[in-house]
Parts: C-alpha cells; sequence; structure tokens
C-alpha cells in the first residue's frame, strides 16, 4: 500500500468511524425524502392549474427544471459543507493538536500528505454530489416524467465544483486556524453563489455590468461557473415559451461556461494546489 | 565515523524572536544525549528542526549525513513530539500499523506486539486512545517513534506525563535502545532521569549552548566528607584522589571510619549555575 493510499484511507476511515458518512446518510435520505414529497406535489399542482395545450408553455419542463435547479444548488451546497468539514483542519488545525506531527516527520513528504487527502477528500465529495444529483433527476423522472437535456456533464460539473472547494478549503488550512478555514471558505462560496446570482440577473434585465461581476467572480471562484454550467444544460435544448418561463425562474438564466472558463478550472485547481504544496513546504510545525 | 546526529552553526528566528543562536551538537552511534534548558531555551525547536517539522534560518542539521527533512533522514529517525495526539477513535494496534505503513517497515503484528510489550501496553493492544490514560498515550508514542527500527531517535519530554514506574520503564528502555547503538537526543526537563541515563549533557538557553560534556565531567569537586566515631569530618579542599590518604592518617590517628562520600556538584546544579538561575 502507498503512503498515498495510507493517508487516504485513514482519513476515510476517520470519517467513518467518527460517525460523520452515517450523518450524512442519515440527513441526505431525509433531504431525497422531502424532495420527493415536494416534486411530487409540485408536479400534481402544476397540473391542475393549466396546460400545454392552453398557454404554449410545457408545464413539465418549467417544474422539472426548476426543481432540479433546486436539488442542484441543494446539492452543491451540501456537498461543499462535506467538504469543508473533511477538510478545513487538514494542516494548521491538525498541527494546533499535535496529529499532524507523527505522521508528516516520516518518510512520506508533505505533498504526498497533501495529495492523500485532496484526494481522499475528492473522493468522497465529488461521488457524494454525482449521487445525489442523480438520485434527485430519477426523483423528478419518476414523479413528473420530466428528464434533463443533458444528464451525465451537469453532474459531473457539480461534483467538479465540490472538489473545487475542498481544493480551496485545503489551501486555507495550511493558513488558517481551524474555524477561520470554515467560516473563509462558507464565505467564499456564498461569494460565488452571489455572482452567479447576479449573472442570472443581469442575464434578465439584460444588465451589462452585472454580467460583467458576474463573469469576474466565475473567473475567480470558477466552482459556481461550473455550477451554472450545469444549470445551464438540463434545459439546454428547451426552447420557445417554455425556455421564457424557465428563465423566469429562480433557476433559469444560468450562464454558459465557454471552453476558456473550463479550461481555467482545471489550470485554477492545479494552481490551488501548487499553492498549497508550496505554502505546506515551506511551513513551521 | 558519521555521526548519528549532527547540527552544525543552527539559527532559528520566528520574526523577532531568536530562538536558536548557532546551536552545534552531535549525537554519536549509540549514544545518549541530554538536552537540557529552561522554557522558551530553544530544545523543542532544535528537536523539530531535527526531524524536518521546522526550518532552520542558517546552519546545517544532518542525520547519518543526509539533510534533515530530506527522506533518507526521515527513514533514519523516530520522534515523539512534547505535544501530541493519536486519533482517539484508533487502537494502540491500529495506531503501530498506520505507522508502520507510513515508515515502510515490514516488521507486521510481530513488530507491534514487541514494540507494545517494551512499553507496557501488552494488554491495551485493542484499547482505543481515547480510552487511555495520558501515561498510556504517552507509552505509545514511544512505541510509535520506535516503529521501523530507527537508528537516531529524537524524544521531546518523553516521560513528562508518566508515574516513577513509568519513568523507569523508560529508563530501562533508553538503556536497552543504547546497547543496540541508537542514538537518542533526550529532551527533558527531569534533571535525575537525564543525569541516570545519558552519556552526555547540553544545556541550552537563550538559543546558546552555554555547557556540554559527560555529567561526571561537568560537576565539580566540593570535597571528601568522612564518617568517624566522633561525628562527619569535612575537607572541602580535597579531591577523589585524597580520600585514601585521609582514611589513613585518621586510622593512624586512632579514629574509626565507618564511611566515606566523594562530594561533587549535581547535574541540578551544575545546570542552574549554566542557565544563571539560583537555587533557592
Amino acid at each position: 500500500m502507498t503512503a498515498v493510499t495510507t493517508i487516504a484511507l485513514h482519513a476515510l476511515q476517520e470519517a467513518l468511524r467518527r460517525r460523520v458518512f452515517l450523518v450524512v446518510l442519515v440527513l441526505t435520505v431525509a433531504f431525497l425524502g422531502l424532495f420527493w414529497l415536494g416534486t411530487s406535489k409540485a408536479f400534481e399542482d402544476a397540473r391542475g392549474f393549466t396546460g400545454t395545450t392552453e398557454t404554449g408553455v410545457d408545464i413539465d419542463v418549467v417544474v422539472g427544471a426548476t426543481l432540479l435547479g433546486l436539488a442542484m444548488f441543494a446539492t452543491l451546497f451540501l456537498g461543499t459543507v462535506l467538504a469543508i468539514f473533511l477538510t478545513l483542519g487538514v494542516v494548521r488545525g491538525d498541527a494546533e493538536r499535535g496529529l499532524l506531527q507523527p505522521i508528516v516527520v516520516r518518510p512520506l513528504g508533505r505533498p504526498i500528505f497533501l495529495l492523500a487527502r485532496f484526494l481522499g477528500a475528492g473522493a468522497v465529495c465529488g461521488l457524494y454530489v454525482v449521487a445525489v444529483y442523480l438520485a434527485t433527476v430519477w426523483i423528478v423522472r419518476g414523479a413528473g416524467g420530466w428528464s434533463p437535456d443533458q444528464l451525465i456533464r451537469p453532474g459531473l460539473e457539480l461534483g467538479a465544483a465540490a472538489i473545487l472547494l475542498c481544493a480551496l478549503s485545503l489551501l486555507g488550512s495550511v493558513f488558517l486556524s481551524t474555524t477561520a478555514n470554515g467560516i473563509a471558505i462558507f464565505m467564499l462560496y456564498g461569494a460565488g453563489l452571489v455572482g452567479g446570482l447576479l449573472g442570472q440577473i443581469g442575464d434578465a434585465i439584460n444588465s451589462a455590468t452585472l454580467m460583467r461581476v458576474s463573469d469576474r467572480t466565475a473567473w475567480a471562484l470558477p466552482f459556481d461557473a461550473l455550477y451554472q454550467d450545469g444549470l445551464h444544460r438540463i434545459t439546454a435544448d428547451t426552447i420557445g415559451l417554455t425556455r421564457f418561463a424557465v428563465n423566469l425562474g429562480p433557476f433559469g438564466g444560468a450562464q454558459q461556461a465557454d471552453a476558456d472558463l473550463l479550461l481555467w478550472t482545471l489550470v485554477y485547481l492545479g494552481l490551488v494546489g501548487l499553492a498549497a504544496v508550496a505554502a505546506f513546504s515551506r511551513r513551521d510545525l | 565515523m558519521t555521526s548519528a546526529l549532527a547540527a552544525h552553526g543552527v539559527e532559528k528566528r520566528y520574526g523577532a524572536v531568536h530562538a536558536l543562536r548557532g546551536v552545534d551538537l552531535e549525537v554519536d552511534e549509540g549514544e545518549l544525549v541530554g538536552l537540557l534548558g529552561p522554557n522558551g531555551a530553544g530544545k523543542s525547536t532544535l528537536v523539530k528542526i531535527a526531524c524536518g517539522l521546522v526550518r532552520p534560518s542558517a546552519g546545517r542539521v544532518t542525520v547519518y549525513g543526509a539533510a534533515a527533512g530530506s527522506p533518507p533522514a526521515r527513514r533514519s529517525l523516530g520522534y515523539l513530539a512534547e505535544l501530541f495526539r493519536f486519533p482517539g477513535w484508533q487502537s494502540a494496534d491500529e495506531v503501530l500499523r498506520l505507522h508502520q505503513r507510513l515508515a515502510g517497515s515490514d516488521g507486521g503484528a510481530r513488530e507491534r506486539g514487541e514494540l507494545l510489550e517494551l512499553v507496557g501496553l501488552a494488554e491495551a493492544r485493542d484499547r482505543k486512545v481515547e480510552q487511555m490514560s495520558k501515561g498510556m498515550q504517552q507509552r505509545l508514542g514511544i512505541a510509535q517513534a520506535l516503529v521501523g527500527s530507527p537508528r537516531m531517535l529524537l524524544l521531546d519530554e518523553p516521560t513528562s506525563a508518566l508515574d516513577p514506574a513509568g519513568r523507569a520503564v523508560v529508563r530501562g528502555l533508553l538503556e536497552r535502545l543504547r546497547e543496540r547503538g541508537i542514538g537518542v537526543l533526550l529532551n527533558s526537563h527531569l534533571l535525575n532521569e537525564v543525569a541516570l541515563v545519558c552519556d552526555r549533557v547540553v544545556i541550552i538557553t537563550g538559543g546558546s549552548v552555554v555547557a556540554a560534556g559527560r555529567p561526571d565531567d561537568l560537576s565539580q569537586p566540593r570535597g571528601v566528607e568522612v564518617d568517624v566515631n566522633g561525628g562527619t569530618r569535612r575537607f572541602p579542599a580535597a579531591r577523589r584522589d585524597d580520600a585514601p590518604r585521609i582514611v589513613r592518617e585518621l586510622v593512624d590517628g586512632g579514629e574509626q571510619v565507618y564511611g566515606v562520600r566523594i562530594l561533587a556538584t549535581t547535574l541540578e546544579e551544575v545546570y542552574l549555575e549554566a542557565v544563571g538561575a539560583s537555587p533557592g
């Protein structure tokens, strides 16, 4: 067993033995249960007051896209919580508690340690987000018969967003104490979210300034750009009045990411990783 | 011969604080060196530099010729931190298994069993760390430092949480390690422990080495005391070599001699003098 797998499995074992995964599983089942109930009722009620033929709007698409958009928002939030709590004290927090020193004096080296913690947390958060996303897609399809225009890529982008937040939290853990890092990453998540919402509002009211602010935020915090792109893709092929109705909803008007931004996301992940390794390598423990 | 641990001109600054000011220190194979000094003297900083946790501002530390913190140096080292903790959810056996994997040790269950036996935790191999006393955790820490049979051991206050019986166990353990040729740098406040087991002592204060040598060499003669039938006679200027002559003269003078004591300063007195503190 290599040092990377040893450290990654050790971190996962800790989460398992500390019942982190059990709590996450129970709360996720509760969330999915509530989502199933809400989705079923929403489709029932919406079909009760309108129909496709009368308005030219496919109400199943509007309800399905809005609810799946809500689910994606909630899923990324849950993934963010998981990412932060799995990584917020990896370096400084664990060093202050005396947990880190016995491990990093071993021959594995600090970059390997950091890589292993990233792979462990990133794999858990990425897989969790993709699994919850697919579960919500299945619920929406079961309750209303609607499926997103693109199924796989929005889930992968959502998972990648959670992985990016893991990396940011690991970087923060080199500099900040546990509580400060948790707060900082939640605030970054909030800032990214606000940037994305400004873009949606800017799109709706045709404001170049808001769009520019959103664009800059997307480059600075690309996890939200991934979420926005995923959100856009679930109704990518929807057109006409139905498209218009979707855009009027709280999860409509999401910004599509161009190829440069997606490439930048990969570069960003690499830069965050390099910064974390460089800072950790120079840090006195 | 390559030293097990060699520090040359080691300096460390934390902003305006000068924690180490050009420390030189060597530990040979199989040698047990005690590192003494008051709080804030720079002892833990020196130990942390030696195991790669802290980067020196200047100077060089090597472990068997390899730069401190490099993979070869880490492979040669065992380290017990002054403030350490193991995950509470792990058992003693799991802690050692994790460190075996990280150290690349192929000792398996046999090595883990031997180490737990060595530190008196054989019965607690499946006990979780969170259910252990501080003393048991400290003994587990020592076992962890010995995983992978290191050639050089850095122990930062290894007996601070131990009762007298536990300290005796560690003392015996250190002597056995010396017999096996393992170099040990022992950072401790317990002067008696250091005096009992260490081959050499290095006293640091204010980031500088102020005294170094064998405990016997560091102590100063303070005369000879002889118990005779009339009480105790003191010879303040006498040295060890004078004792036979003094006894002979007393016996020739008709005294009954019941005991002879060679007086010298204790390590505590040497230490207090070196760090500039008064015993009272």
